[in-house]
């Protein structure tokens, strides 16, 4: 069964063109530098039902790379097999490589734990621990891998809550429950979570979909952050978001990888037509 | 937005309002049954109270104090009672709490989707096996195999401890235990698998995506999720270990003794009652009996208030409640 892409429904983004960031210089690709991931002939299906098409992409380091494409697309399952979360559900295969840095990812013997150590993830609903205190939901990443020393889960604590922007809120209230905060301070909370054990990589899947606008700047200047130490992958439904803080776009149609380049590119001379109809909200 | 289209027909666009006595009677009925339930309580407590008047009278408060039990001299006292119910009933929950939570953990988060169902099938056919056959069952079956070979074991590697002393019967405080345990498994399973069922997979893929392990997720994402809940199905499985009445007279042995240990026979409040009274033949002994009975409400009533308070202090989501 193929699923027919339904049109972009946002209203805004018909209206409203999204513009490439102006402040930013256009990002250059460091060819010199390894790339992040490096992506080859990768295909995925769930059963029988294929959800990725021979998708060949090279995430550079210490980017913001934006995924955007409508509904359904397979952005969520590109996003999934970068740290190998796909495998949770049952009955999915891949073929094709996939590389960190080097290291292919999917090599036998290769403990998926291991691969989720040095890719941290964020999901579109916080899920913070609601059993932990706000403290011990940013060290249980620290403390499953055996760190015992206080003082350097201290030190990591707060720099965690630091890197998300919440240490100025939560630094008197610690040992409240994670799910006493407010749902952007709870995103924010999982990031740090995430942050915590020093991933090489972040993947967020629609991290500002279920916050306000406010919330949703926040994480936003956060990933700005971000990009200063970490490489980062976001999945987004808003191309203003993507415009604003990504530095390259792939855009996805129908589990294939339709165009992949700088975001200025995407979003003001994009090669491809389909990409330049989604863009633009004119689809179809 | 397009305008509601404009009713045409004179009359319509007006929706018929549903006539009202449905809605009133429904509510009535429902009160009635509600009511009913509570009338109904009330009742049984207060016939409990009237039958056992005399015997409250005759002994007073230290009817709970005294382990004297002995119709010929018309002495009655409800301490080895109690003290058998809470001991078998605490011996049945600390072997199927676990027993039960892990098979739930192993049909939840582990075993291949198609292996599920088979599983559950067989615990519920376990629920539904009636008591007297566990029963029977335990006489001829378990307890001469626990009093060969478990007992035996247990004596020779843990016979230091007081547990464990003793000569060994085969009926007996651990017997009833045991078959008691295997009595409530189906509930604690089945409610601890609904509520590990209840836990939202984002917060098991929270732990997975912080590289936990199998192991771990279910430590930091399921158990500690669900905590409060099978807190829950530990209680309920409690309340009806209490009140297991006929596979405990079975294999108890049916002596009203306070013993350290577990091999030595015992008696149960619900047994008992089951037991004595056809042979009840004084009005005190009658009583007395009666007296149990109301013990073992109050006792069920009272286990039940301390675990709802143990749960307000248990931090977490989800309603413990299951009852
Ligand atoms: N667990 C699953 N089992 C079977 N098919 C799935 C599963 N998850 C996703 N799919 C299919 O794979 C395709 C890609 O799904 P995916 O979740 O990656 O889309 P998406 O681009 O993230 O969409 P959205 O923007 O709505 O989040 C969809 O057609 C979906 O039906
Ligand atoms: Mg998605």
């Amino acid at each position: 069964m193929v699923q027919t892409a339904p049109l972009p429904v946002s209203s805004s983004a018909s209206t409203v063109r999204p513009s490439a960031p102006a402040s930013k210089p256009p990002p250059a690709v460091p060819v010199d530098d390894l790339p992040a991931f490096d992506i080859q002939g990768f295909s995925l299906w769930y059963g029988s039902r294929q959800a990725l098409y021979d998708v060949s992409i090279r995430i550079p380091a210490r980017q913001v790379t934006a995924i955007i494409g409508p509904s359904g697309c397979g952005k969520s399952t590109c996003l999934r097999a970068l740290n190998r979360m796909h495998e949770l559900t049952p009955g999915t295969r891949i073929v094709g490589s996939l590389r960190l840095f080097g290291d292919d990812l999917y090599a036998s013997g290769i403990d998926p734990a291991y691969v989720r150590r040095r890719v941290g993830m964020v999901f579109q609903k916080s899920n913070p621990f609601p059993t932990m205190s706000i403290e011990e939901n940013v060290l249980v990443g620290l403390r499953l891998n055996g760190v015992r020393d206080r003082a350097f889960l201290q030190e990591r604590l707060e720099e965690s809550l630091r890197m998300s922007a919440l240490w100025d809120e939560v630094k008197d209230v610690l040992n409240r429950p994670g799910t006493s905060l407010s749902g952007g301070q709870q995103q924010r909370l999982c990031i740090a979570r995430a942050l915590a054990v020093q991933p090489e990589v972040l993947l967020m899947d629609e991290p500002c979909s279920a916050l306000d606008p406010i919330a949703t700047a926040k994480i936003e200047e956060l990933i700005q952050l971000l990009r200063e130490r970490f490489t980062v992958v976001i999945v987004t439904h808003n191309m203003q978001q993507a415009a604003r803080c990504s530095d390259r776009t792939a855009f996805f149609y129908m589990g294939k990888l339709i165009e992949y380049a700088a975001t200025r590119e995407i979003f003001t001379n994009p090669a491809n037509p389909q990409t330049e109809a989604y863009v633009s909200g004119r689809f179809g | 937005m397009s305008p509601l289209p404009r009713p045409t027909t004179p009359g319509a666009g007006i929706l018929p309002v549903s006539p009202r006595w449905p809605d009133r009677s429904f509510r009535w009925l429902a009160l009635l049954a509600a009511l009913s339930i509570v009338a109904l309580i009330v009742l049984v407590g207060w016939e409990l109270y009237a039958g056992a008047a005399l015997a409250v009278k005759k002994f007073g408060v230290g009817f709970l104090g005294s382990s004297d039990w002995n119709p010929v001299t018309d002495k009655y006292g409800a301490l080895p009672f109690i003290f058998g119910t809470l001991v078998s009933s605490v011996i049945a929950l600390l072997i199927a709490v676990p027993l039960g939570v892990a098979t739930a953990l192993f049909l939840t988060e582990m075993a291949p989707v198609r292996m599920r169902q088979p599983v559950i099938t067989v615990i519920e056919m376990l629920a539904a096996v009636p008591s007297v056959i566990f029963g029977l069952w335990g006489v001829f079956v378990l307890v001469p195999w626990l009093r060969d070979h478990v007992f035996q074991w247990f004596k020779h590697t843990l016979g230091f401890l007081p547990l464990f002393k003793g000569p060994i019967y085969g009926p007996s405080m651990l017997a009833a235990g045991v078959v008691v345990a295997i009595m409530i498994l189906p509930i604690i399973t089945s409610v601890s698998r609904e509520i590990l069922r209840s836990v939202p997979n984002l917060q098991r893929e929270a732990a997975y995506a912080l590289g936990a392990t199998h192991w771990e997720v279910i430590r930091i994402a399921v158990l500690s999720y669900a905590r409060r809940g099978l807190f829950g199905a530990a209680v309920l499985g409690l309340g009806r270990a209490l009140g297991e009445t006929m596979a405990v007279t079975m294999v108890i042995g049916n002596r009203p003794d306070i013993s350290a240990s577990l091999f030595a026979p015992g008696y149960t409040l619900a047994s008992v009652v089951a037991n004595e009274f056809t042979e009840a033949t004084t009005d005190v002994y009658l009583s007395a009996l009666f007296e149990l009975g109301l013990v073992l409400v109050a006792l069920t009533i009272v286990i039940n208030a301390i675990a709802q308070l143990m749960l307000r202090t248990l931090a977490g989501p989800g309603s413990g409640k299951v009852m």
